[in-house]
């Protein structure tokens, strides 16, 4: 459903919606917005992590325990989910993640580069479900379509925003 | 509540079977996460419960899923059962716990000082390390280290009773067990699960 607000109210409407009550994070930029709706929220629970593996067990456990949870990181933080993706899979259990891409359109910072561009193809590897959106309008629709695959299938799913939705970080150079 | 004491490489005296098998006599209705590995075998040797999820994989996140499910299950006791390894792998968790300060979460370390379950490869534990420390330093306040078979129901109460995330260090020998190996297929252990809680049909 587009709507002319942030997409990250799309994204919170479509969250609270399915009752994905907890956001675990290490944050990106591009999330600032969506983890403050989080924060704001009583009837949800932002968990700060120091890695983002530590997310795909916390959500696991969520689930195991009867409530839904999702992963939010930056594309670099993929990287450090692959062991850890296994966890859902051998449980047969759910895992949602939202992913603000780097890298990707206009990036300014080469480091960010190689694990941007392997973002999808590692994920796709350790068969998580790819939803790709460039456009502020879809990513509501996208995060609802990708979370009901992941909590109705009992599948890996992560939807991939844009930088290009995000917008390039250019630190004021051209 | 904090104990301080010290034990060396090839020191340490708890012998796991029993020791587990003692302690998981007085947990109660307390879910058990135990981690990969020998965790998991002396946590079946015990006795199978479907309160018990196995774990075969995923190094590091024994105690992010004992959060987990901690938080989503906040009237049960959640004890998650790991080792040294596993333990310095996800040791970022620790800040986690204590940040989102479940009361119902309780860690406890089999600390043989050793990667039992790769070949017997000296660990991190045995020389500087101190997970209790550690664990103090990530802002868990309750911690407990134990290094007698015979303080078994001390450390029930520690980690059954109490309230607030507990992080407790149990000093155990480098043994060999004999193997005891719980169901492996992850979707059968997590519809156990599920149906021991309530959440699933059986």
């Amino acid at each position: 459903m587009a709507s002319s607000e942030h997409w990250s109210a799309d994204v919170f409407r479509e969250m609270k919606a399915r009752n994905i009550r907890t956001v675990c994070t290490i944050p990106d930029g591009g999330l600032t917005q969506l983890l403050n709706l989080v924060k704001a929220d009583p009837a949800h629970r932002l968990v700060t992590l120091t890695t983002e593996e530590e997310g795909i067990g916390i959500a696991t456990g969520c689930w195991l325990g009867g409530e839904r949870a999702m992963i939010a990181m930056q594309s670099s933080g993929v990287g450090n989910c692959i062991n850890a993706l296994g966890l859902p899979a051998a449980f047969r259990a759910p895992c949602l993640m939202l992913v603000t891409m780097r890298g990707q359109w206009g990036e300014f910072n080469p480091w960010q580069v190689p694990m941007g561009q392997g973002t999808r193809p590692v994920l796709e590897a350790m068969g998580v479900r790819c939803f790709p959106v460039d456009k502020a309008s879809e990513v509501g629709e996208t995060f609802a379509a990708a979370a009901d695959l992941a909590f109705h299938g009992r599948l890996s799913a992560a939807v991939l925003v844009s930088q290009r939705v995000i917008g390039a970080k250019g630190f004021g150079q051209k | 509540m904090s104990t301080n004491a010290t034990a060396t490489s090839g020191s340490n005296k708890i012998q796991r079977r029993p020791f587990v098998a003692e302690l998981l006599k007085r947990r109660g209705n307390t879910l058990v996460v135990p981690g990969l590995g020998s965790p998991t075998w002396d946590t079946f040797a015990s006795g199978d419960s479907p309160e018990y999820l196995y774990s075969w994989g995923g190094m590091g996140l024994a105690v992010p899923t004992a959060l987990g499910l901690a938080l989503a299950q906040p009237s049960r006791r959640v004890l998650a059962l790991t080792g040294d390894g596993e333990m310095l792998m996800g040791i970022g968790s620790l800040g986690v716990v204590a940040d989102q300060n479940p009361q119902n979460l309780s860690i406890l370390v089999l600390d043989n000082e050793h990667f039992g379950e790769t070949g017997r490869q000296s660990g991190l534990t045995g020389n500087k390390v101190d997970l209790c420390a550690v664990a103090r330093g990530f802002g868990i306040e309750r911690t407990m280290l134990v290094t007698e078979q015979g303080k078994v129901d001390e450390l029930a109460e520690f980690l059954f009773k109490g309230q607030g995330p507990a992080f407790a260090v149990a000093k155990i020998a480098l043994s060999e067990d004999p193997w005891r190996l719980p169901e492996k297929d992850g979707g059968t252990i997590a519809h156990r699960f599920r149906v021991a809680l309530g959440l699933e049909n059986p």
